[in-house]
C-alpha cells in the first residue's frame, strides 16, 4: 500500500500511449495529405516502439521491486470500485514472469511489423498497445471481476488485428477466434457471478480462502475450464488456433502464441487449482487424457501440414499439452515446469513465427513446398531456424528441454501412463520439426524465385537475436526463472492442499 | 380542496409536459408552419426541464386520491426517459428537414408520448395505468406513420395500431378481471387482496399486454416491421425512452401489485425472457436491414431485462434500472448511427451502407463500435455492468436455466454485432458518406462516452442510485 502505483502505471501506460497517438493523429489529420501516409505509419510505429519500450522498462522496475523470496502477492494496490468489487492489482512470481514475457515480446512484435505492415499502420499500433494493456491487466488483476474484464476485453483488439491485417480468410478466422473464446468466457462469467455472491467478494485472497462446496466446485471448475481450455487451447477445442494463426499477420501470431495462449495456463494455475482443489483432483485423469491426446494427436496433425504457420500452430497446441500435464500433476516439478514451459514456449514459438515471417515477407507464401535449399542463400537465417527448431524439439541446452522434462517428471509422479504418452509427443515433435527444417532449409534450390532471396536484414536480426539469447540462457540457467516462480508455485500447491 | 403541492410533488413533470404540449398546440395553431423549426427545440427544452423536475422531486409523492403515486424508482426511470426523449427529438431535425416532413405536430406528439410515459410510471391505479398506456400508444401509432406519404411508414403505423390495440385490449381485460376479483383498482389494495384464480387470470392477461409494450417474445412480432417502416428518428425514440418507461412499469406492476405472488409469475416471466433472448438473437443473425437487426436485438435485450424482473423486487429492481439505463442510452446512440449511414438520396438501410466507416469517419466509427460492444455486454464497456447486474440478480434468485440461456444468447448476438463491426472496420469504403447533422454526431458521441466509457468510473454511483431508487419501491 502507498507509494507509487507501479503496477497500474505499467498496465495503463500502453493505453495512454495509444490515446496520445490517436489524438495526435486526429490533430494532424488536416496536414496528412501533404506528408505521405507511409511517413505517418513509420512515425506511429516508432511511437509505439517507444511506448512499449517504456512499458518494458516499467515492468523491469516492477520486477526490481518484486521480492522473489516471498510467496504472496506483492506491490498490491487496492481501491474500492463497485459493490464488493475492488480495483486490486498485485503480482507474484507467476504473474511477473508472464508480464515480463509480454512487455518483452510486444516491442519485438511492433519492430517485426516495420517492413511487413503498410496499411492503416497507426490503427495497427494503437490496437497492439491497447491489447498490451489488457494482457498486462490480466496478469496483474487480483480481483476476479477485474481479471474477467481484462481477459475478455483483450478479444476486441485481437479481433481487429486478425480481421484488418490478416490474410485471405481473415474474416472467418477473426469470427471463429472471437466466438470460440467468447462462449468459454461467458460460461466462466456465470461462475464468476456465482462465486462473487457465495463468497461475498471477488478478491483473489477471499476466494482462495473460501471453501466452495465440492459439488458446486465441479460446476465452477467446468465453467472455468470451458474458458481456459479454449484459450490454452486444448484438444478438442483447439481448432480456432490454426485458423487464427494462419490468417493473422506475423506479429499477431507471435502475440497469440507467445502470450494469449498463456492466459489459459495462467487461469488454471491461478483459479482452478487453488480455488477448486477437490474438483481439480476429481478431473485430474480427464485433464491428463486431454493433455496426452493433445500432445500426440496434434503432433501427428502437425506432421502432415503443408503450411509452415499451421504446422507451428499445431505444434503450439502440443506444447500447451505439456503445460496442462504439468499443471494437473499437482506437484512442484509439474507446476514449476508448466510455468517454465509457458515462458519458454512464448519465446520459442514467437521466434518460430518470426522466422516464418522472414521468408513470408520475401516470397509471400507459407507453403513448405515452395521452399527448399534456403541454407545456400540464407546461412544466418538457417542457423537461427536450426536453433529454434532444436529448441522446439526440446534439445538439452535450450529452454524447451527444461519445460518438457520437468512437466514430464511431474506428470510421471502423478501418472506413469500420462508421462509415457507425453514422451511420445517429444519424439513426434522431432519428426515434424526436423521434416519442416529439412524440406525448407536443406536440399537444392528448386524454386527459381529463391535464387535472389536475401538473408536476414538488420531489423530481423534485432527481433530474433534476443529471443535466441534468452532461449539458450534459460536452457542453461533455468534457475533464473525457478527462483522467481518457486514461491508462487509452492503457494498454489499449498492452497490446493488446504493450507 | 385540491392539494396543489402534493400534485406537483407527485406528477409535476407530467403536468408540465401536458401544459407544454397544449401551449405548443396553441402556438402551432397561431403561427402555423412558422413554428415547425422552433418546435423541435421547444419540445426538447420542455423534456429536459421535465427531467430536471423529476429530479427535483425525486422522493415523489401521492396525489389524486391515490391515482398516482411516485417514488424514487419511477422518478429515476422518468429522468432517464425524458432526457433520452429530448435527445431523440433534437437529433431528428435534420432528418425531418431532408424529407420535408418537419411539422410542429412531431414535437408535440413526442411530448404527449412522453406525458404518457410519465403517467404509466406514476400510476398507482389500474385506471391511470390504462390511460397512460393509451396516451403513449396513440401518440406512438401516429409517430410511426408520420411519413404519411410513405407506404412503408403507413403500413408500420397501421400494423402497430392493430396489434397495439389488441394488446391494450388484453391489458384492459386483465385489469378488469383483477379489479373484479380483488375489488379495487388501486395497486396497494390489489396487493393486499386475497389472491384468487380469477385474479391470476387477470394478471396473466396483463403480463401479455405489458410484454407487447416492451416487445418481448412471443408478443414481439410487430417490432421488426415497425422498426423497419417507421422513420428512423421515430424508431430511435421508440427504442429508447418508451422502452425504459414500459419496462420499469412492467416491473412496477409485477413488484407492487403482484409482489407477494411472485411464485405465480416468476416462471411465466422466465419463459418470456428466455424466448425473447432466443428469438431476438437468432432472428437478428440473418437480417441485412439495420433497423430490423436492431429491432431483433432489442427483443433480445428485453429478454435480459426481464430476467431482472423475474428475479423479484429485492434482487431485481436495482439491476433492472442499471441495465435499462445503459441499454437505452446505447440503443439511442446506435439508431443515431443509422442516421449517419449513406443515404443515396432517400434512406438506405442495408447494413453494408456502413462499409468502411472507419476509414472515412474514424471518430464516429469508434463511437459506434463502443456502443455496439457495450450493447453486446463486452467489457470494459458500460454494457458489461448492465449484464453483470442482471446476471447477479438471476443467479442470486436461482434462475440458472434462464441465466445460461442469457449467456448463450449473448454469444449468438455477438455473431451479428461483430458483423456490424466487421463492416465498419474491415470493409473498404466504396462510396462517399454524406454529411451528418451535428446533433446526430453529438448524440452518438455522448452516448458512447456515457454508456461506453464513463460508466466504467461511475458504475458504483449508478448502481448506488439504482439501489436507493429500488428501495423507494419497497418503502
Amino acid at each position: 500500500m502507498g507509494g507509487f502505483p507501479i503496477l497500474s502505471a505499467m498496465t495503463f501506460l500502453p493505453l495512454a500511449g495509444a490515446l496520445i497517438i490517436m489524438i495526435v493523429r486526429a490533430a494532424t489529420a488536416g496536414s496528412r495529405e501533404a506528408s505521405s501516409s507511409d511517413t505517418e505509419g513509420r512515425t506511429a510505429l516508432l511511437a509505439g516502439l517507444i511506448i512499449s519500450g517504456a512499458t518494458f522498462i516499467a515492468s523491469l522496475a516492477a520486477f526490481a521491486a518484486f521480492d522473489a523470496s516471498q510467496s504472496g502477492y506483492q506491490l498490491v494496490e487496492q481501491y474500492s470500485w463497485y459493490r464488493n468489487i475492488s480495483y486490486k492489482m498485485g503480482i507474484d512470481g507467476l504473474s511477473i514472469t508472464l508480464i515480463l514475457l509480454t512487455t518483452f515480446l510486444i516491442p519485438i512484435c511492433l519492430l517485426a511489423s516495420w517492413n511487413s505492415i503498410h496499411k492503416r499502420v497507426t490503427e495497427y499500433v494503437v490496437a497492439f498497445l491497447v491489447l498490451e494493456t489488457f494482457i498486462i491487466g490480466v496478469f496483474t488483476a487480483m480481483d476476479l471481476v477485474l481479471f474477467y474484464i481484462f481477459f475478455e476485453a483483450g478479444l476486441i483488439p485481437m479481433f481487429l488485428i486478425i480481421g484488418i491485417w490478416g490474410g485471405k480468410d481473415k474474416i472467418y478466422a477473426a469470427f471463429k477466434f472471437f466466438l470460440y473464446t467468447l462462449i468459454g468466457s461467458l460460461l466462466m462469467l456465470v461462475a464468476v457471478v456465482y462465486m462473487y455472491q457465495t463468497a461475498g467478494g471477488s478478491d483473489f485472497e477471499i476466494l482462495e480462502k473460501y471453501a466452495f462446496d465440492p459439488n458446486v466446485q465441479t460446476w465452477l471448475w467446468l465453467a472455468f475450464m470451458a474458458s481456459f481450455a479454449v484459450k490454452l487451447p486444448m484438444w478438442p477445442v483447439h481448432t480456432w488456433l490454426p485458423d487464427a494463426h494462419v490468417q493473422a499477420p506475423t506479429a499477431g501470431s507471435v502475440l497469440l502464441a507467445g502470450i494469449l495462449l498463456k492466459m489459459g495456463g495462467y487461469g488454471f494455475l491461478r483459479f482452478s487449482l487453488p480455488m477448486f482443489p477437490d474438483a481439480s483432483q476429481l478431473f485430474q485423469p480427464f485433464m491428463f487424457a486431454l493433455a496426452v491426446i493433445a500432445i500426440v494427436y496434434t503432433s501427428l496433425v502437425a506432421w502432415r501440414q503443408t503450411d509452415m504457420k499451421k504446422l507451428i500452430a499445431y505444434s503450439s497446441v502440443a506444447h500447451m499439452g505439456f503445460v496442462t500435464l504439468g499443471v494437473f500433476a499437482f506437484n512442484e516439478a509439474g507446476v514449476q515446469g508448466a510455468i517454465f514451459q509457458m515462458l519458454s514456449h512464448g519465446l520459442i514459438s514467437g521466434a518460430l513465427f518470426l522466422i516464418v515471417g522472414v521468408v513470408y515477407d520475401r516470397m509471400h507464401t507459407r507453403e513448405i513446398a515452395a521452399y527448399g535449399g534456403l541454407v545456400h542463400r540464407m546461412p544466418v537465417y538457417a542457423t537461427f531456424f536450426m536453433l529454434f527448431t532444436m529448441a522446439n524439439v526440446g534439445l538439452p541446452g535450450t529452454s524447451g528441454f527444461i519445460g518438457e522434462i520437468l512437466t514430464m517428471v511431474g506428470g510421471f509422479q502423478a501418472s506413469t501412463w500420462a508421462a509415457a504418452g507425453a514422451a511420445l509427443g517429444v519424439i513426434f515433435s522431432a519428426v515434424y520439426m526436423l521434416t519442416l527444417y529439412r524440406r525448407t532449409v536443406f536440399g537444392q534450390i528448386t524454386n527459381p524465385e529463391l535464387n535472389s532471396i536475401k538473408d536476414m536484414n538488420m531489423i530481423e536480426w534485432i527481433c530474433i537475436a534476443p529471443l535466441a539469447f534468452l532461449t539458450i540462457l534459460f536452457g542453461v540457467a533455468p534457475n533464473l526463472i525457478f527462483n522467481i516462480t518457486e514461491g508462487s508455485a509452492l503457494r498454489i500447491l499449498n492452497l490446493m492442499a488446504g493450507g | 380542496m385540491i392539494d396543489f403541492t402534493a400534485m406537483i410533488l407527485a406528477v409535476g413533470p407530467e403536468l408540465w409536459l401536458v401544459a407544454m404540449a397544449l401551449i405548443g398546440v396553441l402556438v402551432g395553431a397561431t403561427l402555423k408552419d412558422r413554428f415547425n423549426n422552433a418546435s423541435i427545440k421547444f419540445g426538447a427544452l420542455a423534456l429536459f426541464a421535465a427531467a430536471a423536475f423529476s429530479l427535483m422531486n425525486y422522493e415523489g409523492g401521492e396525489a389524486f386520491n391515490g391515482l398516482v403515486r411516485t417514488n424514487m424508482f419511477v422518478n429515476f426511470a422518468k429522468f432517464v426517459s425524458y432526457v433520452l426523449a429530448g435527445f431523440a427529438l433534437l437529433a431528428s431535425e435534420g432528418f425531418l428537414k431532408r424529407h420535408g416532413t418537419i411539422r410542429y405536430e412531431y414535437a408535440l406528439l413526442i411530448l404527449l408520448a412522453s406525458f404518457g410515459m410519465g403517467m404509466i410510471l406514476s400510476a398507482a391505479d389500474l385506471m391511470t395505468l390504462y390511460m397512460g398506456v393509451e396516451t403513449l400508444s396513440l401518440s406512438s401509432y401516429v409517430l410511426a406513420a408520420f411519413h404519411r406519404d410513405s407506404a412503408k411508414a403507413s403500413e408500420a403505423g397501421l400494423k402497430y395500431f392493430v396489434l397495439g390495440a389488441l394488446a391494450s385490449g388484453m391489458l384492459l381485460y386483465g385489469a378488469s378481471l383483477v379489479y373484479g376479483f380483488s375489488g379495487s383498482t388501486e395497486y396497494v389494495l390489489i396487493a393486499a387482496a386475497e389472491p384468487s384464480i380469477g385474479m391470476m387470470f387477470g394478471m396473466v392477461l396483463m403480463i401479455v399486454g405489458l410484454a407487447f409494450k416492451v416487445s418481448a417474445a412471443p408478443m414481439h412480432i410487430w417490432t421488426p416491421d415497425v422498426y423497419e417502416g417507421a422513420p428512423t428518428p421515430v424508431v430511435a425514440f421508440f427504442a429508447s425512452a418508451p422502452k425504459m418507461a414500459s419496462m420499469v412499469v412492467f416491473a412496477n406492476v409485477m413488484f407492487t401489485m403482484f409482489g407477494d405472488v411472485i411464485d405465480q409469475w416468476q416462471l411465466i416471466l422466465c419463459i418470456i425472457a428466455g424466448l425473447s433472448m432466443i428469438i431476438g438473437s437468432l432472428g437478428a443473425l440473418t437480417q441485412t436491414n439495420i433497423k430490423r437487426l436492431l429491432g431483433y436485438s432489442s427483443i433480445a435485450n428485453m429478454g435480459y431485462a426481464l430476467v431482472a424482473v423475474a428475479a423479484g423486487r429485492e434482487l431485481g429492481a436495482g439491476p433492472l434500472l442499471v441495465f435499462m439505463t445503459l441499454y437505452v442510452i446505447a440503443s439511442l446512440g446506435l439508431f443515431m448511427g443509422v442516421l449517419a449511414m449513406r443515404r443515396k438520396g432517400g434512406m438506405v438501410e442495408g447494413i453494408n451502407e456502413l462499409g468502411g466507416l472507419m476509414r472515412k469517419r474514424p471518430v464516429l466509427a469508434i463511437a459506434l463500435s463502443i456502443l455496439i460492444f457495450s450493447m453486446a455486454g463486452l467489457p470494459p464497456f458500460g454494457g458489461f455492468f448492465g449484464k453483470w447486474e442482471v446476471l447477479s440478480a438471476g443467479v442470486e434468485a436461482g434462475l440458472m436455466p434462464v441465466v445460461i440461456i442469457l449467456v448463450l444468447a449473448s454469444v449468438v448476438s455477438l455473431g451479428y454485432y461483430l458483423r456490424l463491426i466487421k463492416i465498419m472496420w474491415f470493409d473498404e469504403p466504396t462510396e462517399k458518406f454524406e454529411a451528418i447533422d451535428g446533433s446526430v454526431t453529438l448524440t452518438v458521441l455522448l452516448a458512447a462516452l456515457i454508456a461506453g466509457i464513463l460508466f466504467l468510473f461511475f458504475i458504483n454511483a449508478l448502481s448506488g442510485w439504482a439501489s436507493t431508487a429500488a428501495m423507494g419501491l419497497t418503502g
